[in-house]
């Protein structure tokens, strides 16, 4: 039961990592109808200026400040210079040019990580553990659960309150409406990929935290899992997209933690198990849990 | 939608009476190149050919399921394997490592091309149903889950370290390295890369062929409308899931061919081969080539397969690569994946039909000068 426990709380925490880049995702996808391949990249970009300044005499808080802005500024680069340009283009083309961009992304920090195999972090957490009675958690698990509940809860927050949090959901329900109402559906493009990317930043830094030794080659393909995390929940959902991450994270946790018990399904499953339930779940429904379906009118 | 597929751009009425016979002479002439170069060449050169052949076929597969029925799929990579590992496994015989058959090599090249298929077949209820992005992201998870299994059945892959792929040999003729020495034919070295050179110049030539005859066919004009305005082609009487299955599964089988032919070029398989980067290889091969266009993906196909090899050759010369490992300098495999990640990005931008649109431009130009009547 103990063991269960710390699952869970395992479970949830790297769940809500993955429910941030899964939002980011989905906002990407509900303002520019851009499906955003280059999400690893982003999410690596910020955690590299993280792990890198934060070795350094910088404070942490200024390395991440630092990282967020960079990973910010980066998607804000990729909108103006390639989607922006591409408006217009089939769906497909603007992804395969997000693929292009990840490619080079992720060559270049590949590259500079080097022969190390990887960059430590310096975050204040460590690897201190919290006695919760008889379940233990890392800090940095707690932390990473609250600082995503934070940011979920704050987006959330934001959209329904914010006079730009409003004209985001406006042109997610009806881009051309929207723009007759005097919404500038550029801004609220920049906007979203800005954001997305922030949040990217955010999730990179409890990804390369405690329990991993620091930012890896492997650390995109870990953020890739955030893709099954927003097509479960269906691409265009915010609440999909927190359920999704939480689906994953549980799913993910889940397995390695029962392991020994699973062998009969090979090492390495709980890696893979996020794409098969991702696969179950399109067989049943194939927008997702919350996506809405696609209609068709004559 | 119909901006970024080159395929149906039909060309004006009097341009298509004259060009037929240039196309036809340029092809004549490129085959003739084909059957010349192994007289010209040296190994270094058929090997890359063999590389880029091999990646050839695979993408021929991509170029149909993406260009020509609009289908985004990132599983190339596990069909490709399917294909590799079933030669493999059917054509060695089993040891003490790794388990196999030990059938003829043709017959494991045929059963691994159906595996691939059956492959494809399998998936097809998942693949049929899903649209554009959520298909590409569904097919992601083919590629994890096919390297999960391959992590995990050492009898078939010979463990991390990979395993060495049975030579191909039809009747008594054998395509390996000569154990008794090199032989001459005609004054020239006739070695395991001179006789492979023309194997895969057959299996690509005919590949190629098959796929433009579809393309010009019935299932061409049904895939590209299907691409364009999927309901409309519904409504016109198309059965859009079971032409949709079909591009799945010829795919799918192109894939396994270029699998086989991957193995056979490099006589030894990695299971991290064939991870979600080589998926992205096919697609960047596709997308500089031309979308949809057979020629488009070959030529894609040599220019990313051939790159790594090329820059490595010349990485003394070029400036910024680095000659061997640890010296200053871009290693020549990533100066590689930059060129063709932005080749992608930019010809998506300023030149969305490829490589194919390049040449389409360059062949108009002088036509365009000519005083009309």
């Amino acid at each position: 039961m103990t063991l269960f426990a710390q699952l869970v709380i395992g479970g949830l925490s790297l769940g809500s990592v993955y429910a941030l880049l899964a939002l980011g995702f989905v906002v990407i996808y509900k303002s520019s109808g851009v499906v955003n391949f280059a999400h690893p990249a982003l999410l690596m970009i910020g955690a590299y200026v993280i792990a890198r300044l934060s070795a350094g005499a910088l404070p942490f808080a200024v390395a991440l400040l630092a990282g967020v802005v960079a990973a910010g500024v980066a998607a804000l680069v990729a909108e103006r210079l390639l989607v922006r340009r591409m408006s217009g283009r089939s769906v497909i083309a603007v992804t395969i040019a997000t693929l292009g961009v990840d490619v080079i992304v992720e060559t270049e920090i590949v590259r500079r990580i080097g022969i190390d195999a990887y960059v430590p972090t310096h975050d204040p957490w460590g690897d201190r553990l919290v006695h919760l009675g008889a379940v233990v958690v890392p800090q940095s698990r707690i932390a990473a659960l609250l600082v995503c509940a934070g940011f979920i809860a704050g987006f959330l927050l934001w959209q329904r309150r914010s006079r730009w949090g409003v004209a985001m959901r406006a042109v997610a329900e009806d881009a051309p409406t929207a723009g007759l109402m005097g919404v500038r559906r550029g801004t609220v493009s920049a906007l979203a990929w800005t954001l997305a990317g922030v949040l990217a930043a955010v999730a990179g830094l409890f990804i390369i935290a405690f329990p991993s030794p620091g930012l890896q080659p492997m650390t995109a393909s870990v953020a890739l899992r955030a893709f099954p995390a927003a097509i479960i929940g269906g691409l265009d959902s915010v609440a999909g997209a927190i359920v999704g991450g939480a689906v994953v994270g549980l799913a993910e946790v889940l397995a390695q933690g029962y392991a020994s018990n699973l062998t009969f399904l090979g090492t390495g499953f709980a890696g893979v198990l996020p794409y098969l339930v991702m696969v179950l779940v399109l067989l049943v429904r194939p927008s997702g849990l919350f996506g809405v379906r696609e209609l068709h009118r004559v | 939608m119909t901006a970024d597929h080159p395929a149906a751009d039909v060309p004006a009425p009097d341009a298509k009476r004259r060009r037929p016979r240039a196309a036809a002479t340029a092809r004549l002439a490129l085959l003739g190149l084909g059957l010349a170069v192994p007289f010209l060449a040296d190994a270094f050169w058929l090997q890359i050919g063999l590389f880029a052949m091999a990646a050839a076929v695979a993408a021929l597969g991509m170029t149909l399921l993406l260009g020509q029925a609009g289908q985004l799929s990132l599983g190339h990579s596990f069909f490709v394997a399917v294909g590799a590992y079933g030669y493999t496994f059917l054509a060695a015989p089993g040891d003490r490592l790794a388990g196999g058959l030990g059938l003829p090599p043709v017959v494991a090249a045929v059963l691994a091309v159906v595996l691939a298929g059956a492959a494809g077949v399998l998936f097809s209820p998942i693949a049929a149903r899903l649209r554009g992005v959520y298909l590409g992201i569904a097919t992601l998870g083919l590629v994890f889950l096919g390297q999960h299994v391959l992590a995990n059945a050492p009898r078939l892959t010979g463990g991390d370290n990979g395993r060495s792929v049975p030579a191909f040999a039809v009747g008594g003729l054998s395509f390996g390295s000569d154990p008794g020495g090199p032989q001459y034919l005609l004054n020239v070295l006739w070695g395991r890369e001179q006789k492979l050179w023309y194997l895969f110049l057959v299996v690509t030539v005919a590949a190629y062929g098959y796929l433009r005859s579809l393309i010009r066919a019935r299932p061409g004009r049904a895939w590209r409308a299907i691409r364009d305005r999927e309901l409309m082609a519904g409504i016109i009487g198309v059965p859009v899931t079971r032409y949709k299955a079909y591009a799945f599964l010829l795919s799918s089988m192109y894939a396994g061919l270029g699998g086989v032919l991957f193995a056979i070029a490099f006589r030894r398989i990695v299971p991290e081969t064939f991870g979600v980067s080589l998926s992205i290889e096919y697609l960047a091969m596709v997308v500089i080539g031309g979308l949809g266009v057979a020629g488009g993906a070959v030529a894609g196909a040599t220019f990313v397969a051939g790159l790594p090899s090329v820059l490595e050759r010349y990485a003394g010369v070029l400036p910024g690569l680095s000659s061997s490992a640890g010296a200053p300098g871009v290693s020549p495999a990533v100066a590689a994946r930059f060129t063709y990640g932005a080749a992608v990005v930019v010809l998506l931008l300023f030149e969305p039909a490829g490589l194919a649109g390049l040449a389409r431009r360059l062949r108009r130009r002088p036509r365009a000068r000519r005083p009309g009547p």
